[in-house]
């Protein structure tokens, strides 16, 4: 694995992950009635934001309204990490501050906490990724994203990097 | 027989008081530059249909143990060289590597691939189990053990029944902490030529050089001391170039070393099992006939060879390999798919799985102490004063162990190394020293150190990931059975 991104992995967030098991998770989210995002979905919502990029290698892209944001890991993620055979989605209503960890990705070789770039509260989990995780792969940056956070302070997104920073940001790490 | 410009008159009846049957040798010169080793190729056949060669009858030798202690001691050289985690050191097949797109990482003091830029460790390790792969093992450290005290000296560091052990056979076995019977490395010993002389090969992990030789020469040095036959140990290097190792693995891997090896060698791939060793010689492109010392076995779990093989030519050799292999068959592998393999295969992986603090029974690696070697009369091994007690359990007068090594199939996420392994009813009573999701059963798959008691397989359990319990199964290994070739005996 190169650079931070495996060199942070399950350092973090014993804590911030898990308020409940994975069963009482499960029957909670069956349990709660279909969540309905305030804002459309995120594969609506490219126009009006830019994404913008962790050193970490998170990405998050605002809602047009700029109240909500959805989470993923970065295409050089996925690539670094291999196949993606588990993910750890993050439990809702989870309050996280910038830089939690609030799930993970599991390769064959290694395991990846994904740090939260904004605080807020977790309102929606790619639930399709724990049936085929492989997703992430396929499309890391679309149907791969993870969560969903309601934003507590939308000027944390202005300190991360744009697409054209983060992609000068993996160079050099690259460059190594 | 007699070694030049000695025996003294007064020091003659010391020889009297030595057993007969006391080996002979040739002088530190004639043994000062052994490498490249001279393959014999005679003595294959030899091996392979009489089995057990006895010994030819020698001469006793024409002075005692004293002048022979004085002409010649007991030595650990050459050493191999030590690299650091920093400016690791690179095989001899690195620019290999490099072209099949290795993605190269530190392991063990040297640069080596992970994996491969056509396959994903997944895929890679699949390829293995289903066809075959090429790894190089060149970081691993080869040495050759000879003299007429090797056998004793290897059977006071390791545990190993080496008497029992034919010219041509191989054995698992650890070297092993004085007193606390600690594992210092795990390793594997071959016989390649019997006593009187003796000479073993014995293969050692790459992450341990520093430590392994430093081991044995305290150990060798130890011996001297003791007044003990003359030993020597050398590392298998050439021009100061340490041998090859590449290891062939996987169902297809006989089919392609035999279809590699020259129209002289006589070697039937057949009737080659599992943990034997042969002299074989490769057809190279050039025409030559390669002379390699290869092993069938290796550390995934599949059928396959390992080849140790002279630094001049481990490139070509390897290129040739592949080339008789084809894309369609042979692929190179990396450590990635290395270490699922083992994993799978419930192999230990030395620093993670088993350590200076774990001892054998611990391990449960009961089966690299034969029988015999359990015993009163057989017993002194390094550590045997912890070792034999824990053979046996408390219930049946024993010591046993507090703790034991197990196989773990974990639900839900995958468990690595160093995840907490708590009771039903969330005591804490063990740690997870390697896990991975298995590619091959699509379960994930530990190995843990357990509380004895809590060893027995069908045990429930818990594993603590990222804060929450996982249901957990202690699971015989190997998790996915082995495909050793053993033949029909």
């Amino acid at each position: 694995m190169s650079g931070a991104f495996a060199g942070r992995a399950l350092k973090h967030g014993m804590d911030a992950v898990s308020r409940c098991s994975r069963p009482q998770f499960q029957r909670l989210r069956t349990q709660k009635p279909a969540f309905k995002p305030a804002v459309r979905s995120f594969t609506a919502s490219t126009r009006a934001w830019e994404k913008k990029y962790t050193e970490d290698h998170e990405w998050i892209e605002l809602s047009s309204d700029g109240k909500t944001g959805t989470i993923g890991i970065s295409t050089y993620a996925a690539k670094a990490l291999g196949d993606v055979v588990f993910v750890e989605l993050p439990t809702l209503d989870l309050e996280v501050s910038a830089g939690d960890s609030i799930g993970a990705v599991e390769s064959v070789k290694s395991a990846s906490d994904i740090m939260t770039p904004v605080s807020g509260k977790i309102v929606e989990a790619n639930s399709v990724l724990e049936d085929t995780p492989g997703k992430i792969n396929k499309s890391p940056e679309g149907d791969g994203w993870l969560a969903k956070i309601e934003m507590s302070d939308a000027k944390e997104v202005e300190k991360l990097m744009d697409a054209d920073g983060y992609r000068k940001f993996t160079e050099e790490a690259d460059g190594h | 027989m007699a070694l030049p410009g000695l025996a003294p008159r007064a020091l003659r009846p010391l020889r009297e008081a030595t057993p007969a049957c006391r080996p002979s040798y040739r002088t530190i010169s004639a043994r000062a530059c052994p490498q490249p080793r001279r393959v014999i190729l005679g003595q294959t056949t030899v091996i392979g249909a009489a089995g057990r060669k006895t010994d030819p009858i020698r001469p006793v030798p024409t002075q005692g143990l004293l002048q022979q202690r004085r002409q010649q001691s007991s030595t650990a050289t050459p050493a191999p060289t030590f690299y650091t985690e920093e400016e690791p050191g690179r095989t001899a097949l690195y620019d290999l590597h490099l072209k099949h797109g290795g993605k190269m990482v530190e392991f063990g003091g040297y640069s080596m691939p992970v994996q491969y830029g056509d396959l994903s460790i997944t895929n890679s390790h699949n390829w293995t189990r289903e066809k075959c792969s090429l790894f190089d093992v060149g970081h691993m450290v080869q040495y050759h053990c000879d003299g007429p005290g090797a056998e004793s000296l290897l059977e006071t560091v390791t545990p190993a029944g080496l008497k029992d052990l034919a010219p041509g056979q191989s054995t698992l076995s650890a070297l092993l902490h004085p007193v606390t019977g600690g594992i210092v490395d795990d390793c594997m010993i071959t016989r390649l030529e019997e006593g009187p002389k003796h000479l073993f090969y014995v293969v050692t992990n790459a992450g341990n050089r520093k430590k392994d030789y430093d081991f044995f020469n305290a150990a060798i040095e130890k011996w001297s001391d003791t007044m003990n036959p003359y030993v020597q140990l050398r590392h298998l290097e050439a021009e100061g170039q340490p041998f090859g190792l590449v290891a062939l693995q996987g169902p297809l891997s006989a089919e392609i070393l035999g279809a590699a090896l020259s129209s002289a060698c006589k070697v039937d791939v057949s009737k080659w099992y599992f943990g034997n060793t042969k002299h074989i010689t490769l057809a190279l492109p050039s025409g030559e006939s390669l002379p390699i010392v290869a092993s069938r076995g290796g550390y995934t779990g599949e059928d396959g060879f390992e080849l140790s093989i002279h630094p001049s030519q481990t490139i070509e050799a390897t290129e040739q390999l592949l080339k008789v292999g084809s894309e369609d068959n042979l692929r190179m592998a990396g450590l990635g798919a290395r270490d699922s393999l083992r994993l799978e295969a419930g192999m230990c992986l030395y620093g993670h799985d088993i350590d200076d603090s774990t001892t054998p029974p611990e391990a449960a690696l009961n089966f690299i102490i034969p029988k015999h070697r359990r015993t009163a009369d057989d017993i002194g091994f390094h550590g045997a004063e912890t070792i034999i007690p824990q053979l046996t359990p408390v219930s049946k007068g024993g010591k046993g162990v507090s703790r034991r090594r197990v196989g773990l199939i974990v639900e839900g996420a995958p468990a690595r190394e160093g995840a907490g392994v708590v009771s039903q009813e969330g005591k804490a009573i063990g740690t997870v020293t390697s896990g991975c999701p298995s590619p091959t059963l699509k379960k994930n798959i530990a190995m843990a150190y357990v509380e004895d008691g809590m060893h027995k397989s069908g045990t429930e359990v818990q594993v603590v990931v990222r804060g929450k319990n996982r249901k957990a199964t202690v699971t015989k290994m190997p998790f996915v059975p082995n495909k050793f070739y053993r033949g029909a005996m």
